[in-house]
Parts: structure tokens; sequence; C-alpha cells
């Protein structure tokens, strides 16, 4: 039988969430979204504590986190880049955009670099349209966009790890 | 009964109001292809996501074609089902579920049984006009079931059986869009999850994406090694069901079944039944036990005793429900205890080694391939059951020896393990168990011949039935339960200290072993299983002997070897203990606590 | 208490900020404290202006001063020049681009005149983290006056207005709630759907950023008259400053007794929880953000039972979406006759569009339905931009389709809309220019709807992939006229029998280019040439030797390397190097890269 491993200290924020929200299997989702807030991502033995928590089989956490797309199984890179792909970024050329961060960082979307940085998304609409294209690398936004610019974008992120 | 009148491909119907449209259809003979949809009506089964799309018709007044499986009949309803529109949209849909399909039909486990295939064929399929990616899962198999995800259509007839009717909660839909599954937790395999083999989902299935693990090749191998004497068991619900695949429904088939059996070479055929009536020795006298400590003022004594003869049911004790597992009857399945039985007393009577002697079970189950080799269950290392079949892979075995089923004559169960008792024919049947119990503890515990052998009372298709048998002033109660859903709810009371009962019989299976996940696919028609109970039943009225402890080979077994029933040999060869099975987080938590 | 004379309004919605409009309101903040007038002079940080284009925007009031594309270093001349000195900044000043001219006031700038808006009241006046400032614009006031009035003659009301739903479908809003209240149950809920998850429309946001109080009070309003005491918004949890503004708005209406037991001391109570999406588009289709809200796959079920009957946890639940709501209060305190005398025929009031695309003037906006297509886009829009051909309009998202040039004078309305072969949506807008591809326009949005398919039904699981499938064959250059073929039937199949809208509606980008730009299709399969350019495998870039001056800036701005040649003498592009990012066309100086 499988054992779930993780410190106990792991473990203690995991059922303080869960209890949080009353234990309820209603709320599967907001304590996923709280979870994976704390842990950046939802690894197999969380979701396995979560559903022994809430006492619902662990198919069905994993179904869920498996049908949205914010939920993710494993660590985003340190530095997540997202080219957004709403309609407005994709005729303002968001597309090749998306294309120079692929090539320039050698992963696909979903990725991660094998160093840990860098990790490629593509997501829709982040409603900054009068900025299109817009990429985000974490929380900063960069706009007006060209397949020119994305060298220097990774470039300064590459930067500020070194400083760091 | 309120109804409502509609009119369909022309002509007027009058309904049950909320009757879907597949059945107000088929009530004047108006067949619509479904794929998703299935309802045992009366057993707790339905599925019908209005998924597939197969079943679509056109219905006046709405924009899009309606899934007839998910449209209730309305007043002056106007519905057409098989309009150029109608047929050009479910061709469209047929085409698409193949072209993510394999097109290795001929070498599938489905072929010849497939839904999909023969609606395809009804359909008059000729090409699949699409191409482009084709959705690729790893294989999977467990002893009991193989798993082939690359044919699944997502008609979640599987996901409706594990987690509504057995709510065992392990095939669940994953991921989204083409690439969505129905799929175990992080894909693992189904024999690492809290899969209890019961088979239901591959009962439901409509293709070969769930299939039995097939242990043919293993029978005809054994079959043809001249060192070894193979003998052959059949459970009760074999009989009930097998005559099916040969055109013979609704009837028991045992004489023929024993001939075909010997056609195809087992040196004895035997049958399960005696065991089942040995196991009601062994569990009536353990039921009696508890009871005399209980009504002694033991209080320590585990009450309810609950069955321990479904390998699907003791599974999800112990994977679910391990604080229950002391009140499971020690005594083992009949399989278990005709294997036990067979290698030694009988191994014996032949002056052969056990490991000489092959045990082959037809069943109509695929959890006892998993109980086969628990390792409990082996001595030595050799199996007491070496080789487990389900009842198709039986059916499957006769077409390949050319036999022709039906003009076989009726030939009997070789000596002495083959002779039984009308109690141990319905143990096939749920209710069955208890009854065939009771009507031995009933006599031994009275001292007094039973007045009226059947127990009516215990008999029915309720998912959860209870009854109160008098014993000469002692009221005992009995609980009942098919399908794991209904057990889940009795075993919780168990665990609560509230059950009502001092029995509780539970098969894991809707309409119990006759339901069973090897049985021939009963494609929702509940009428099946039905017929399959009235057959057992009906042997059993046949029967001249009909309580197990009137079985003149069981006493002799007990004369002759193991001495008292529950005694020490008995206790050594026909019994069993449990595990705790259930996931263990809070042992690891508390190791790595201790450790940090 | 502080009597200010002037207001600075500095655009807080997300585009703003990520053009640092937090650090422009504290060095506004800052400049007015230095100057000491932090008295008579008020720093606001507001929802969105709409006008997105030209963000970060600054405003004055109560002279209406627009100041577009403010950088945080020009906060101290703003308010040294224009605050103390009575000057206006000229230089910020938005200019017209058909006079030329500087537009020192806002409601003369073509933007904002054709506008009337009601959902987006407040929207760009007030701080929507500021119940009070809510309250002074007559917030609150429409809930005040539905709780002396019957619930009955406040759907009367609403009904009456002619509101329809604004996330898509275009329900009648009034008929929904009197629906929800005829149902009888103990326990009813009110749910916003916040889950905008069109790409290109972000029109809920800026509502739930710039106004929040306007949805906590209309659903109030909708509690009140379905019999809910319970509301839950949806939301989506990639709008992180929404769900602040949200929470902050229900803790504050909670504290000012608009929320919780016996609000206003009338006995109705009402409170708001809320749930968070998770990324799933299909989840804004009602059934499905049900079940997301109650833990589960977000997998749309079919209707009916329509969530008025039986919603979350079973019980009766009005889904209204977020403008929808934005309507409420307005319409409860001006009238339905009010509201009524907006908009067309069968399409009353107003509709929020998120105008984006190749269009001047990128942004939010509010215009009476029945407002034609071309108003939009080129009086509001101000025209295509760089001064290129106006090739197609795409609205309704997904579902939608693409209008073109013979529909620009077409009056927008939910029913013409829909004649024309789109539909209204939530109210995306996304401008099309001559250098747009309509089938990989197409591609774009089926892509989209692959994505985001739950996999529950065969035609979008397998359908909408194998249309996509197509459509790569035909842009790919591998496309023949059966293609073209199959698309049309395959289009109408999966319209016709897909289980849910999303669905029903994918294939309309597909249909609607099909039908539009049926020539580009053909070019693509029959030419292998995409007439737009924009097909990667059926064009490709060269340097006109005759333009190019050989100054190399090309081939130091290409990413690939592809680019070769010696100073002064014309480069040229190896083709099997060239990623065909078109870098090299944009920056070459001199027009000399073309495109074939």
């Amino acid at each position: 039988m499988e054992k779930i491993c993780m410190p106990p200290k792991r473990i203690e924020e995991i059922r303080a969430i869960c209890r949080e929200h009353g234990n309820d299997a209603g709320e599967l989702i907001n304590i996923l979204h709280a979870v994976q807030n704390k842990l950046g991502y939802l690894p197999r033995e969380v979701q396995e504590l979560i559903a022994m928590e809430l006492g619902i089989p662990v198919s069905k956490v994993y179904g869920v986190v498996t049908f949205y797309s914010f939920f993710t199984m494993t660590p985003k890179g340190k530095y997540p880049v997202s080219v957004c792909m709403g309609t407005a970024c994709y005729v303002r050329g968001g597309e090749k955009v998306l294309e120079e961060f692929k090539r320039q960082l050698g992963i696909d979307v979903g990725g991660t670099t094998p160093d840990g940085l860098f990790s490629l998304d593509s997501l829709r609409c982040v409603g900054a349209c009068g900025l299109a294209p817009v990429v985000m690398v974490g929380q900063k936004v960069f706009g007006r966009l060209a397949p020119a610019d994305v060298k220097g974008i990774i470039d300064e992120f590459v930067a500020l790890e070194r400083g760091a | 009964m309120e109804t409502v009148k509609l009119t369909i491909d022309g002509r007027h119907v009058e309904v049950e109001k909320g009757m879907n449209l597949v059945e107000a259809a088929a009530s004047i003979g108006v067949k619509i292809p479904t794929l998703c949809y299935m309802n045992l009506h009366g057993l707790g089964y339905g599925n019908g996501p209005g998924a597939c799309r197969i079943c679509v018709v056109e219905v006046e007044g709405r924009k899009t074609l309606a899934p007839a499986c998910k449209t209730s009949c309305t007043e002056g309803m106007v519905v057409r089902t098989h309009t150029p529109r109608v047929v050009n949209a479910r061709r469209t849909v047929m085409e698409l579920i193949l072209s993510n399909h394999p097109k290795d039909c001929l070498v599938c486990p489905k072929n010849g049984h497939c839904e999909l295939q023969e609606l395809a064929c009804s359909l008059g399929i000729r090409e699949v006009k699409y191409d482009g990616e084709v959705t690729s899962f790893p294989k999977d198999m467990s002893l009991s079931i193989v798993r082939d995800m690359d044919k699944c259509i997502m008609c979640r007839r599987c996901e409706s059986a594990c987690n509504e009717l057995q709510t065992v909660g392990v095939l669940s839909a994953a991921g989204r869009g083409f690439h969505a599954v129905m799929g175990t937790p992080f894909g693992e395999s189904l024999q690492d999850t809290g899969c209890v083999n019961c088979g239901q989902c591959v009962a439901v299935c409509p293709t070969g994406a769930l299939s039995e693990n097939s242990n043919m090749a293993d029978v005809l191998r054994v079959l043809a090694d001249p060192a070894k004497k193979v003998v052959v068991q059949t459970a009760p619900a074999v009989r009930a069901a097998l005559g099916e695949e040969f055109g013979l429904g609704g009837q028991s088939v045992t004489g023929r079944m024993t001939a075909a059996l010997r056609r195809l070479g087992f040196d004895y055929v035997f049958d399960t039944d005696f065991a089942a009536d040995l196991t009601i020795m062994e569990e009536g006298t353990e039921l009696l036990g508890r009871l005399k400590a209980y009504l002694d003022g033991d209080r320590s004594v585990k009450l309810p005793l609950m069955t321990s003869c479904c390998p699907g049911w003791v599974s999800f004790v112990e994977k679910n429900f391990p604080e229950a597992e002391d009140y499971l009857s020690t005594a083992k399945s009949p399989q278990q205890m005709f294997g036990a039985v067979a290698k030694s007393y009988f191994a014996s009577k032949l002056g052969i080694d056990r490991c000489d002697l092959v045990v082959v079970s037809v069943m109509p189950c695929v959890a006892k391939k998993s109980e086969a080799a628990r390792s409990e269950f082996s001595h030595d290392g050799d199996p007491d059951v070496n080789i487990v079949l389900t009842t198709r892979e039986l059916a499957q075995l006769i077409r390949q020896f050319n036999i022709d089923f039906t003009s076989l004559p009726e030939e009997n169960f070789d000596m002495p393990l083959g002779v039984s008792t009308g109690a141990g024919v319905i143990f096939g049947v749920t209710g069955g168990v208890i009854e065939a119990a009771v009507r031995t503890a009933y006599e031994v515990y009275t001292g007094r011949k039973l007045d009226r052998i059947d127990f009516t009372e215990l008999r029915g298709t309720d998912g959860i039935r209870s009854a109160t048998v008098d014993f000469n002033g002692v009221p005992i109660n009995i609980g009942i339960a098919h399908t794991l859903g209904n057990a889940r709810k009795l075993v919780k009371e168990v665990v609560a200290g509230t059950s009502p009962y001092h029995a509780i019989e539970v098969m894991a299976c809707p309409g119990g072993c006759i339901g069973g996940g090897g049985q021939p696919y009963h494609r929702g028609d509940a009428s099946l299983l039905a017929m399959r109970a009235t057959a057992l039943y009906g042997e059993d009225a046949d029967k001249n002997l009909r309580k197990s402890h009137e079985n003149p080979y069981v006493q002799q077994l007990y004369d002759e070897f193991l001495g008292e029933p529950c005694g020490h040999l008995a206790h050594e060869l026909l019994h069993t203990s449990y595990y705790d099975r259930k996931p263990v987080v809070e042992e690891c938590i508390y190791s790595i606590k201790n450790n940090g | 208490m502080a009597h200010y004379h002037t207001y600075i309004l500095t655009c807080g919605g997300t585009g703003c900020r990520a053009s640092h409009s937090p650090q422009i309101v504290a060095a506004l903040q800052q400049a007015v404290d230095d100057a000491g007038l932090s008295d008579e002079v008020k720093v606001i940080r507001t929802g969105c202006f709409g006008f997105c284009e030209q963000g970060p925007i600054v405003k004055v009031v109560p002279d209406n001063t627009f100041y577009v594309s403010v950088k945080p270093e020009d906060a101290s001349e703003i308010v040294r020049e224009h605050i103390v000195m009575g000057r206006k900044v000229e230089r910020l000043l938005y200019i017209s681009p058909e006079t030329g001219k500087h537009v020192p006031d806002s409601r003369h700038m073509e933007f904002y005149k054709p506008q009337m808006r009601i959902a987006l009241r407040n929207c760009g006046f007030i701080d929507p983290e500021n119940i009070e400032e809510y309250i002074a614009r007559d917030g609150y006031a429409a809930l005040g006056k539905v709780l002396r009035m019957k619930p009955e003659d406040v759907i009367r009301e609403i009904m009456a207005s002619g509101l329809r739903g604004r996330g898509g479908g275009g329900f009648p809003t009034g008929l929904k709630w009197k629906i929800t209240r005829e149902v009888q149950a103990d326990c009813k809920y009110v749910v916003c759907n916040a889950d905008e998850g069109d790409p290109g429309a972000f029109m809920d946001r800026s509502i739930l950023e710039g106004d929040p109080h306007s949805i906590v009070e209309a659903m109030a309003i909708n509690g009140y008259c379905t019999g809910a005491s319970k509301g839950l918004v949806y939301i989506r949890a990639e709008y992180p400053l929404a769900v602040h503004r949200l929470q902050v708005a229900i803790a504050q209406a909670r504290e000012y007794g608009m929320l919780g037991d016996d609000i206003m001391g009338t006995g109705f109570s009402f409170d708001i929880e809320i749930r968070y999406g998770a990324g799933a588009f299909v989840c804004g289709e009602e059934t499905a953000l049900i079940h997301s809200m109650e833990g589960r796959r977000g997998e749309p079920t079919v209707k009916p039972p329509y969530p008025s009957e039986c919603g979350y946890k079973g019980a009766p639940t009005n889904v209204n979406n977020v403008e929808t709501f934005a309507n409420i209060p307005p319409i409860i305190l001006r009238g339905a006759e009010w509201f009524a005398s907006i908009g067309t025929e069968k399409s009353k009031g107003t509709k929020v569009f998120a105008l984006a695309g190749k269009v001047n003037n990128v942004g939010l906006i509010e215009v009476p339905m029945g407002t034609t297509l071309r108003e939009v886009i080129f009086d509001i829009g101000g025209g295509i931009k760089n001064g290129k051909r106006f090739k197609a309009v795409q609205t309704g998202g997904p579902s939608g389709g693409c209008l073109t040039e013979k529909h620009l004078d077409t009056p927008i309305d939910y029913d013409n809309l829909l004649a024309s072969g789109s539909m209204m949506g939530s109210g995306g807008m996304i401008v099309m220019d001559e250098d747009d591809c309509m089938v990989s326009v197409a591609k774009f949005y089926l892509e989209f709807t692959v994505e985001e398919s739950c996999g529950k039904c065969t035609p979008c699981r397998i359908g909408n992939r194998r249309l996509l499938e197509i459509l790569e064959r035909i842009t790919a250059g591998h496309g023949t006229e059966d293609d073209l073929k199959e698309l049309k039937n395959l289009a109408a199949v999966i319209k016709d029998t897909s289980l849910c809208a999303l669905g029903q509606t994918a294939p309309n980008p597909v249909l609607s280019t099909m039908e539009n730009f049926w020539d580009e299709y053909v070019a693509h399969v029959r030419d292998k040439s995409c007439p737009a350019h924009r097909c990667r495998d059926l064009m490709s870039y060269y340097i006109d030797p005759k333009i190019c001056k050989g100054c190399s800036l090309c081939s130091r701005v290409c990413p690939a390397n592809a680019i070769s040649g010696v100073l002064k003498q014309p480069y040229s592009i190896d083709q099997t190097a060239c990623i065909k990012c078109g870098t090299c066309m944009d920056k070459c100086k001199f027009g000399a890269i073309g495109v074939r």
C-alpha cells in the first residue's frame, strides 16, 4: 500500500487548509487553490492527503487537478513566462512571440528549463489588450512585444539571477 | 400513473410521464441505438451522461438534435428517429468515435461481443472519413482486469459502476478534451489502487477497453500435460448464465456444462456447490458459536457475522474498513475451500502429490482470479486453486474445442466433490448464502426440522434487505446487501456499532454472483439477471437435498477427514484471516514525526 | 472634513496597472501633499476608463481633462501645472486623430461621444474600494427601494425592461428570475457568473474591478426576488485584482449592513461567498459552472433540468453574468420604461464590448443596442491601425463568427448578429485587417475550443479535434477540395449534436469564415497560397535587391541568423533557415523586405 511521506510541517499545513474549508469536498477547488498557492504545485502525495482529509477517493482529486489548467503537478520555473494568446494578442502577433520564447528557451509550452529558471505557458487574455501582444514573467507585464524583444527579456532575468 | 401522449416516427404512443425517449420508443418496437446509456432497472445501476450522442433524434421545435436517453417524454412531443439529418449525424458521430479507436477488432478480447462493433455494423459504416491524432495510453493489467484505454470511448459506464454502484472510486475521468480518459489516479496500475477487482467495470464496458485477464492458455497447457491430474469446479452462477452464450438463455445448463467440461479433457468435473455446502457447515457453526456466546452474555463477541464468500467484498473491507475485519466470517470462500479440500483430501485419495493435481475453477467473477492468487491460499508455493476461468472464458474454450453445446447430453458431476444440495446452488444469487446458512443453522440450533425450506423473505432484488427469522423464540436479524455501494451502508453501521443485525450477507455484484463481472454480458438487460436467479431457485427446488448439512459427502468428508466443523483441521484448511490494506497515511506521518 | 474642489482620477484597471498606474497614483498623492493641497484635491484610483489603448489614463474633474499615456514622472508636472497653475499639460492631452488637435475635455473625444454608460456607469469615476463613493452615486438605493416592494413587482419591472442575459445566450433575465422564484424549495442560490473566459473579452473583469458594489447590490436584489439567501460569485482565479476588490466590497457591504442578517431592518438576509475558477473556459456554461462550484470537474450536463430548477447542490439556482447584474440597479432606480426606450425592438439597453485587435482605440466601450459596427469600429474605435483596410470583425469569441464589410451597417443586437452567422457572446469584438488570414483565424478559435473542450461528448471531443486537423492541413498547404466539403458537414453535425453550448457553437468561426471568405479557403486548397501571407507554410519573405541598401539591420535582428550579405550590397534570406517571424520586415527602414 502506498505510503504518503511528507514533512510533518507540510502535512499540518495541508490539514489546516482543509480544516479552514470545513473538510468539505464541495470546497475542493478552493482548497487546491490554497494548497497550490502555498506549495507552488500539487504533487501526488499532496492530492492523496487532501483526498483523505475530505473523505473522497483520490481519483476525484486527480480528476479535478487534471481538468483545470490552473492546477499543475510539476513545479513551475523560478520565472514563469506566460504568453498571452488571447485574440487581441493573437492578431497582433502573440503567436510569433510565443514561438520565439520556445526557440530561445528550448522548451515547449508547459515545459520548464533544465536549470529550473524558466517555465513557459500560454494563457488566455490577461485583459491588457491595449498592450497587445503581452507577456507576463511572474507578475511583471511586458507589452507591445515583437519576437526581437524576447531575447532581451530572457537576458534580463538571467542577469537578475547572476546578480542574486 | 400519470401518462403523456406523443408521436414517435408517426406513431402515437402513451407512456409514463418522465420516461425517456429510448424507452418510450422501445415500447413500440423502435430501437434507438445507444452506446453510453445503460440502465439495470431495479438493481441500482444507471448510466446516462448523454455523452456519446449516438441516440440523437429530431424533436419538433428544438433547434438541435436531442439525445433520446436524456430527453423526457412530454405531452404532444413529435419525435423522428431516422430522418436523413438524424442518420447523417449518427453516422458522423460513429465515424468520429471510430477515427479515434483501434481497428484491431479481429484480435480484440471483445470481438463478437463489442457493442461498438455491432453499432458500426448496423449503421453500415464502410469507411472512416476522418483521420488524425489517435490517443494512446499505456496498457494495464491486474490479476483480474486488463485495461486498454486506447479502446475507451468515454461512455462513462465504468465510472458509474466503480463510483456510484460500488463506491470503490478508482476509475474516474482524468484530463480534459481530446486527451480525457477514464483513468486510475496518477495513471497507476489497477492493482496498486483501491480496486477490489469486482469487475463491474468489465461487465458494463461496451468495447474492448476493459476485459478480464484471460487464463485460457494456462488451462490449455495443463490439460495437455499428461503428468497432471486436472480437476475443475464450477460455481453455482455459471450454470445459470453459460447457456446464454449458446442460445440457451434463461435456463440452468448444469448437465450440458458438465458434459462439455469432460469433453474439454478435465479428469474430474466437480462442483463448487459441494464446497458451498461445506462453507455453510463452517460459517453456520461459526455464526452459532458467536450467537451462543452473545446470548450467554459475552459482549466482546463480534456480531453481526459478515459473510466472506465474495472476494470483492472481502477486499473492499480490507481496503476501506479494516476495523470491521473481525466481523467477517473466517470461513474461506467456497472456491478456496474446494481448492484446500481437493489438494489435501482428494489428492491423497488419488494417492498423488498435491502439486500434480491441478485445480481449475470456473467462476462468474474476475475477483476470484485475484483471490486464488492470495499467498495465504498457497501451500509451499502451490496454490490451492491453480487457474480461474470466467463463465465467458469457458464458453470460448467450448467453442475452441469444436463442441456443439446445444446437442450435448446432460451428464452428472463426478464423485465425491460433485454432490451438492439446493442450499449450495442458491449461493449464486443475492440472499442465497444467508438462506442456505439459515436452513442449516436453524435445524442445528433448534434441533427441529424446518417446516418451510424457502425463506422467500430473504429473496428479492432490493439493494438492502432485512428479515427476522425466529430461531425457536430467539429472533435472528439478518441483513442482506448486494453491490458494494449498499454494502458500504451496512458496514458503516457495523463500524459505528449501530448495526441491528446478527448476520449480514454481502455480494459485490448486482443480483449477486449471477451478475458477476465474469458472466456473459447482460447489456443492461436486468431481466436477464432475473432469469438467472429464477434458474438457480428452480434448480434448488428440484433437488432432493436442500440443506447443506444433509449432503452425505460433506458428512463423509467430516467423518473421514476433517473431524468437527470448525475443528482443528477444519480451521487449518477451511478458515483464513484478513489484512489491513487501507492506505496508511497516519502511520507514515507518525513515523516521520517520531523520526524528526 | 475636507471639501475637495478637484479630483484626480487614475485608472487602476489591470491594463493600466501593468503600465505603472499604482506608481502614478502614489506620485500624484505625493505631489498633492507636497503642494499642501491634500484637503482640496483628492487623488483617486478608479476602475477602468475603457480607453486602454492610451493608458495609463489620468483624468482631472470637474474640467474633464483627459491625460493619456501618463508616466509616474509626469505626476509632479500635472499637479504643478494643472492643479496649482491652472494650465493644462498639453503634451499629455489626447490628440484627436481626425483633427490632429489636442482634445482637452474627454466629453468631446470621439471615443466617448457615442457611448452610453449604464453597466460601466461608475467605472472610472469612483474608488472601487470605497463603499461611500458608491453610495454617493446612488449605490444601494435600488436595494433599499426593492426591499420595500413585492418581489413579484420587482420581477415584473425587470421583465418589462426587456433586459436579456449579457453572458451569451440572451435569455430574458426577468423570466429567469421568475422561474427561479416559482420553484418551491427551502434553499435557493444566486450565482454570479464571473468566469469570463473569452479570449479578448474583459468587460466583466472591468466591472468587478471598477464597480464591485453594483454586483453585490444586484445579487442581493436577485436574492430578495427569487427567495435566495445565499449568493456565490464564481470568478476566474486569473483575475486577482477583481477578486481582491470584490472581497473588499463584500466586507464593506457587510459592515454597512447591506449584506448579512436583516438587511436595512427589513428581515431580509443575504450573504455572498466567492468561489474560484481554475482555468476552464467551459465553466462559463452554467451547469459546468455549478459542478465546478461543487468541487467537481466542470463538465456540463444535459439541460433540462435547468439550474433555475435544479442547480447548486440540487437547489434552484439563478445564474446571471456580471454585466447583466450591473444593469439591475439602474433599471430599478430609473424604471423599466427608461431602459426599454434604449436599444432595438428585441434587444434593450446597452452592451459593453471589448474592442481590440487592429483598431486604433483598443478599449472597453458601452453603446446602446442597435449601434452599427461601423460606428463602433470607425467612430469609437478610430478606424483601422496603420491605415490598413478593414477586413472583418469577430464578435462572440470562440462561439461567434466573423462579420465583414457588408455587415458594417447592421445594427448590433442579439438577433441581427445571430442572423449574420455570429452571436453577441459576452462582447468580445476583435477587428481584423487585410493582413489577417481568415482560415488561420478560424483555426485560432478552434485551437481554443479544442483545448477547452471538457471531453465529455463525442462531437466536441473528437469532432472539433478533427475539424481543427482539417484546418491545419489546409493552412499547411495539404488541403483538398474534399476537405472543404467535409469541413461543412462535420461543422454542421457538431453544431447539431454537441451536448453543451461550447460544442454547439465551436464550429461557428469556421462556418462564418467559410461563408464570408470562401475564396480564401479555395486559394489555400487549390492554389496552395495564403492571400494574406499569414500561413507560414504558404509564404516566404524576400529582400528586393533593388531597394535593399545593404545596411545589415535585418541580418542583425534576425533571430535565426537566416539573413546574410555584404555591407552596402543587397542582403538575402536563406529560406531553409528562415523561421518566418517577420522581424526583418518590421525592422527594415527601406521597405525592401516583402512577403509572397
